[in-house]
């Protein structure tokens, strides 16, 4: 069952990358929420949801193949894998930002200015020194971190919707700062060296003995590693005792508090790992691009991360795959109707919200033992 | 710093502040009776500026000349148009998602922004360039030395004030104010009180958002352009102004508003870097003032309930 999905969403996803005229992306987005919808009525998502459950080693492995697969399809297409690289990197940084809102509860408007704090970060760092390529995507992240820490005293003060003009004010604050200043490039951006990794130059395409895969295909690769290493890192959080200590925090501040949980600890731990996470996924970002500017890195772009995350479902890893793959790729195709996508965008997120405030897949209870019922 | 040029700069600061208010008035009062925040605020804002705009063209073509009647009708059409739009919105989204997190709110009022910005954009004839608003004010000016104060802005001046009073009046003199005062501290009691709380959010969204449209005019009145966008950036200083006053209190929002122009025109004239970072200068002080009075400059009444 759970292999069967996997294998269907691939196609789906595939077919979907590949189209172009307006009548089968329409036909293809009709289909999938006619699937949806009966698929919901015969018990089948249930189905599905509860297989995965069980077997959460084989949907690892699955999506893993799944990624590959669909790489593999548009070895040459640049701008599908573009987007797939894309899509993988805003799923790093929205993993950041489920640390800090599904699990420690600190809403973060800025998450797209902590990813380009990454993206400025690897710019300088490649154009003025020779510090080696992966300690760029490491130092983009301890920069963003490190430059978070200073809304950390803020942040930890306020609540609600005080906390949410924080973070409003510091994306604002940091795109008009990069449009401002003379040193990084002002509007007009800076340009970034590509990905050199021990002397494998990523901007080449990749010969693989008679076929020539397009350079992206790197940056898939690498931003794939990445991913895998984030939702590692955030499955093993949510199932260790600091998961626990941070929905705890979320849940009732005063209660934890009450039990010998130090909330401004892992608030901290929580806000500033999130930002690393969202530093790192810019700065490989910065470096797929070759070119980066402000306008990359807007309010409207800390939205689209936030509405990831809601969509998803406040809290599951894998919510955040699915509504990135959704929010990423759905506008980019429904570019034939160009005008118009926005427009119907919104209008999309707004019935979502509507119709399942929960967001698409909500998280569950936590399993300590796979195949266990909850 | 001459004389002239301050005298300037101050009247440009409290242009801005009085529109900042308006905008944050708004925000405060959908907090106060829904504990909401309707972020497509700011393109309620753009749109009553475009109903502005083609209530003018619809004067010109048939005829009606007066200035005066211009000016009226344009803010009463925009107004009352945007007071419509404010309940239906309140109606169809906002009263729907009550019971879910207030995030979800947050969001699909500003994807709702997104739809009504887009729509101008698409469905107004050229919508995606900026309109010429007409200078509708005489524009006159009186000289004081080199500092000259033109009619128009003394006249938009002292309406957002007026404005801002009678608000402030009917919300503290009224018994539609005493009914929305009531629905904001406790929503339960009120109806158990025999206050009709839908009304009461529907007429309150209707306020706000009148407002707000009484601000997009102001907006187009004073710079006499209009553009898709320029309600998002004023929605969102519109938000953090309400935030920095405090919440739910209507003094704290236009205080708020005034404090923000102020820095940006600090920012502007009074600081040593140059006059570009002042956007960057108010943003951080308000992170710092959110540091140093975590709910606001005026606190919420209430206290939280453990």
């Amino acid at each position: 069952m759970a292999a069967a999905a996997i294998a269907a969403l691939t196609v789906f996803a595939i077919l979907f990358l590949w189209v172009e005229s307006e009548t089968a992306v329409a036909g293809l987005v009709l289909a999938a929420a006619v699937v949806v919808v009966i698929g919901g009525r015969l018990g089948w998502l249930g189905q599905v949801q509860a297989a995965f459950g069980q077997h959460e080693t084989l949907l690892n492995g699955g999506v893993i193949v799944a990624v590959l697969a669909i790489t593999a399809f548009f070895y040459r297409d640049h701008f599908a894998l573009l987007m797939v690289a894309t899509v993988l990197l805003y799923i790093l940084a929205c993993l950041g930002l489920t640390i800090q809102f599904g699990y420690a509860g600190i809403l973060n408007f800025s998450g797209a200015a902590f990813f380009g704090i990454g993206a400025y970060t690897a710019a300088v760092l490649t154009a003025h020194t020779l510090v080696p390529h992966l300690l760029v995507l490491l130092a983009g992240g301890a920069v963003a971190a490190l430059i978070g820490s200073m809304l950390i005293y803020p942040v930890l003060r306020t609540r609600g919707h005080y906390a949410a003009v924080v973070t409003i004010a510091f994306a604002l604050l940091f795109k008009t700062f990069l449009e401002v200043n003379d040193v990084l490039g002002g509007p007009q951006g800076l340009a970034v060296a590509n990905m050199n990794l021990f002397g494998w130059d990523f901007g080449q395409g990749v010969e693989l003995g008679p076929l020539e895969a397009s350079f992206i295909l790197n940056y898939v690769l690498l931003a794939s590693l990445l991913v895998i290493i984030g939702m590692l890192l955030v499955k093993r959080l949510e199932r260790s005792w600091i998961g626990l200590d941070m929905d705890a925090i979320r849940l009732d501040e005063t209660a934890s508090a009450c039990f010998g949980i130090d909330p401004a600890r892992w608030k901290i731990t929580a806000f500033t790992l999130g930002n690393f996470l969202a530093g790192v996924a810019g700065a490989l970002y910065g470096m797929m691009l070759a070119f980066i500017a402000p306008n990359n890195f807007t309010f409207a772009d800390g939205l689209i991360m936030v509405s990831i995350v809601l969509l998803g479902g406040i809290g599951n890893p894998w919510g955040v795959v699915v509504a990135a793959g959704i929010v990423i790729i759905l506008p980019e195709k429904l570019q034939v109707i160009q005008e118009y996508r926005f427009l119907l965008f919104a209008a999309t997120v707004i019935l979502i919200l509507r119709f399942r405030p929960g967001g698409l897949l909500p998280r569950g209870l936590r399993q300590y033992f796979p195949g266990q019922p909850t | 710093m001459d004389f002239a040029l301050l005298g300037q700069f101050v009247v440009n600061g409290l242009m801005l502040g009085m529109m900042y208010a308006l905008v944050a008035v708004g925000f405060t009062l959908f907090f106060g009776v829904l504990d909401v925040i309707k972020f497509s605020h700011g393109d309620v804002l753009t749109v009553g500026a475009f109903a502005g705009l083609t209530t003018w063209l619809g004067l010109v073509a048939i005829g009606i000349t007066s200035p005066w009647l211009q000016v009226g009708a344009v803010v009463l059409v925009a107004t009352a148009l945007m007071a419509l739009l404010g309940a239906l919105i309140a109606q169809f989204l906002v009263l729907p998602l009550k019971a879910a997190p207030p995030l979800n709110t947050l969001l699909a009022t500003l994807m709702l922004g997104t739809v009504l910005r887009e729509s101008v954009r698409i469905f107004y004839p050229d919508g995606a360039n900026p309109k010429p608003f007409p200078a509708l004010l005489p524009t006159d000016a009186f000289s004081f030395g080199n500092f000259t104060l033109r009619v128009d802005s003394a006249i938009l001046l002292l309406a957002g004030l007026a404005v801002i009073v009678l608000v402030h009046a009917l919300i503290n003199r009224t018994k539609l104010g005493l009914a929305i005062r009531a629905v904001a501290q406790d929503a339960e009691t009120a109806q158990t009180m025999g206050i009709n709380f839908t009304v009461v959010v529907l007429i309150t969204f209707a306020i706000g958002s009148a407002l707000a449209a009484f601000a997009g005019v102001m907006n187009g009145l004073y710079y006499n352009e209009i553009n898709f966008g320029m309600g998002l950036l004023l929605g969102v200083i519109g938000f953090s102004s309400a935030i920095v006053g405090g919440l739910g209190n209507i003094y704290g929002a236009i205080l708020g508003g005034f404090l923000f122009a102020a820095l940006q025109t600090i920012g502007a004239v009074a600081l040593p870097f140059a006059s570009a970072y002042k956007d960057v200068f108010a943003f951080a002080v308000v992170i710092a003032i959110m540091a140093w009075r975590p709910t606001g400059l005026i606190a919420e009444a209430e206290s939280e309930r453990v």
